[in-house]
């Protein structure tokens, strides 16, 4: 195969991977599951409620981040890095 | 010294330093007018995309909508952060290895076709001139609040600031100032929110404070709203009372609008390379996260304190605060049973009080009894947030007048020299258009502030993503879908927001979707459209193929061309 369709390749892996976590965090620990999850606690807060207004948040500048390294590791082993 | 005062020093402060710094960072061509000469790094362009996409909304309206929506404010928090990872992951590395000016570029050009560029461009006007109009609305609240001068007065002043940077700088002033003006709005939205935290849970970090005790009690704050809210007849704060499904929908359809926004996007063409444009999304939403984690802390005590302050007192005893607020109309007591104490519940027969959420952040420091020198800080904070927002989609407008019609369809040989005139005086006149708008707001603002999300969702993301991720998608396939998405999309907010075709009750909602979580289904319709009538038509030509295999590559991202 291509190389750049190889590259492509792995890099449609990683969007499909992050882009499950992100929907997972939000649209289901944040929404659906959220009074499931609001019967357990962390504190002083609910966990579901939590997701919703905090949990969501954090996860989601993580995932920016990680794919930013994924990428970057991506772009050297194919040598697009210049 | 009084707050008024305070206000004076610290917003003439901040002001004289974006002046100078637009003086400093004024642009001599086009390319540094339109993506700031790409050189910018990937840290202050993370600073500035920041300031440029938090408004006055975020800053100032934010907080006090979920301080009376608790659960269903989560919309916002995670519909506009979530944004940013499909911004980072599908959009900005590819538009930036693409390498042009502007959103309406990349359409015109991967879709080859001047009908589809024109789409973009008239969506991009509208979205833009929606939101700015928002803007100088939230300029001139806050002067006239705070520095006691006419509402109109305070427009003009904001109009002639931004005016200044925005014409003389171009997408370069315009950056560095927005550094700047993260700095002012950030501060100022922490400090009073890490001073209310202490007084209210012993806890200096808000994020924490708010799942914290109540300082001298054994109760958790959020179970100790949860019980006033349900006293006083409200909706459990942690609960909320939406419907799911509509949770859902405009949770996705402010997300997806939110990657759809061009002056957002065009943030990104102002890096080096590929991997700034990546590392700079991230570095957004990072700062973009610290207010967004602190906002529904704010939410929390300011609630708390105002029933606290309010439920069942004297009406003869409440703060200076309270009366000030008053007088602008956007707390409004009327005492039914006539018993001088105020009544504040959820049934509307016996509720006595009414507040205006967009006080809250404003009033929020004056009910903790904050020094005078923070409540002015809050002033200047919002001051910067809708300047810069106003100025990164003024940007937007004049480079959608002065590039993609003017350069790219009306006068192809147009000078670097004239086009950059030309850029120049279509800022002059959006910064008059949004002024007038700012002073005569037409009562669908609101309105259209939702529509605007729903149009940006509905319209360039489809277009953007298939544009990247299906070689196949044609011209065909993507304008169809761009115009039956903006279609439906209007049909659905001029049903149910403005009763146009008879009917439009909330009972009547498909599927009991609300029109500002209709945008998701507007971009799903176009998604569907897009695909369906591609595979009928004839294939992109083999040089716009070559486009995108191109773009997916990430090495030799070359400088903005035209």
């Amino acid at each position: 195969m291509e190389k750049h369709k190889k590259y492509w390749r792995e890099n449609l892996k990683y969007l499909a991977i992050l882009l499950a976590i992100w929907f997972l965090v939000s649209y289901v620990f944040g929404i659906i599951l959220v009074e499931q999850l609001n019967t357990i606690r962390l504190g002083g807060f609910k966990l579901g409620f939590w997701f919703a207004q905090q949990g969501s948040i954090y996860v989601f500048v993580i995932l920016i981040f990680v794919y930013v390294r994924l990428m970057n590791k991506l772009d050297k082993k194919y040598g697009y890095d210049t | 010294m009084t707050v008024q005062i305070w206000t004076y020093i610290i917003v003439v402060a901040t002001f004289t330093l974006y002046i100078g710094i637009a003086i400093w960072a004024r642009a001599g061509s086009t390319k540094e007018f339109y993506v700031a000469g790409g050189g910018v790094s990937p840290l202050a362009n993370g600073l500035a995309t920041a300031a440029d996409w938090m408004s006055a909304a975020s800053f100032l309206g934010m907080a006090g909508l979920i301080s009376f929506n608790g659960y269903d404010g989560s919309v916002y928090l995670m519909g506009w952060t979530g944004g940013y990872v499909l911004l980072a992951l599908l959009l900005a590395p590819y538009l930036r290895k693409f390498g042009k000016f502007t959103v309406p570029d990349f359409i015109g050009d991967r879709y080859y076709s001047n009908i589809a560029r024109t789409v973009a461009v008239i969506c991009a006007l509208i979205v833009s001139f929606t939101y700015v109009a928002g803007q100088m609305r939230g300029v001139g609240l806050v002067f006239s609040r705070f520095l006691e001068v006419d509402i109109n007065t305070g427009v003009f002043i904001g109009m002639i600031i931004v005016l200044f940077y925005a014409v003389l700088g171009g997408m370069k002033g315009i950056t560095y100032t927005q550094v700047a003006q993260y700095c002012v709005l950030i501060f100022a939205f922490m400090v009073p929110a890490i001073f209310i935290s202490i007084q209210m849970t012993g806890n200096p970090i808000p994020q924490l404070g708010m799942g914290g005790k109540v300082t001298g009690e054994s109760v958790y704050l959020l179970d100790k709203l949860d019980g006033l809210s349900t006293d006083l007849g409200f909706a459990a704060y942690t609960n909320g009372s939406k419907s799911l499904i509509d949770i859902f929908f405009i949770t996705a359809a402010l997300m997806v609008g939110t990657a759809g926004l061009p002056h957002v996007i065009v943030r990104f063409f102002t890096v080096p390379k590929v991997k700034d444009a990546r590392k700079s999304a991230g570095y957004a939403l990072l700062f973009i996260a610290i207010l967004y984690t602190t906002a529904p802390a704010i939410s929390v005590f300011a609630r708390t304190n105002l029933i606290d302050t309010v439920s069942e007192k004297e009406y003869s005893e409440m703060p200076a605060w309270f009366s000030k607020w008053e007088t602008t109309g956007l707390i409004t007591f009327d005492d039914k049973n006539s018993d001088g104490k105020i009544q504040y519940v959820a049934d509307e027969t016996i509720n006595e009080l009414t507040v205006d959420p967009d006080i809250m952040v404003l009033a929020n420091p004056e009910i903790a009894k904050l020094p005078n020198w923070v409540i002015a800080l809050v002033a200047a904070g919002g001051l910067a947030a809708a300047l810069s927002t106003a100025a990164g989609l003024l940007l937007v407008i004049s480079t959608s007048v002065s590039h993609d019609l003017i350069k790219k369809q009306l006068k192809p040989d147009i000078s670097d020299k004239s086009e950059l005139i030309a850029a120049r005086l279509s800022a002059v006149v959006a910064v008059v258009i949004a002024g007038y708008f700012g002073i005569n707001p037409p009562d669908f603002v609101a309105a259209t502030v939702a529509l605007a999300f729903g149009l940006a969702a509905a319209s360039f993301f489809p277009a953007i993503i298939l544009g990247i991720f299906d070689k196949r998608m044609n011209k065909e396939g993507a304008i169809a879908g761009m115009v039956v998405g903006i279609l439906s999309m209007l049909f659905y907010m001029l049903k149910f927001k403005f009763q146009w075709f008879g009917g439009g009750t909330e009972a009547e909602w498909w599927f009991g979707i609300s029109p500002e979580g209709f945008g998701t289904v507007a971009m799903l319709i176009n998604f569907i459209f897009s695909i369906i009538i591609s595979k009928f038509t004839p294939p992109p030509p083999a040089e716009v193929q070559e486009i995108v295999e191109n773009i997916r590559i990430p090495s030799n991202a070359g400088d903005a061309t035209h």
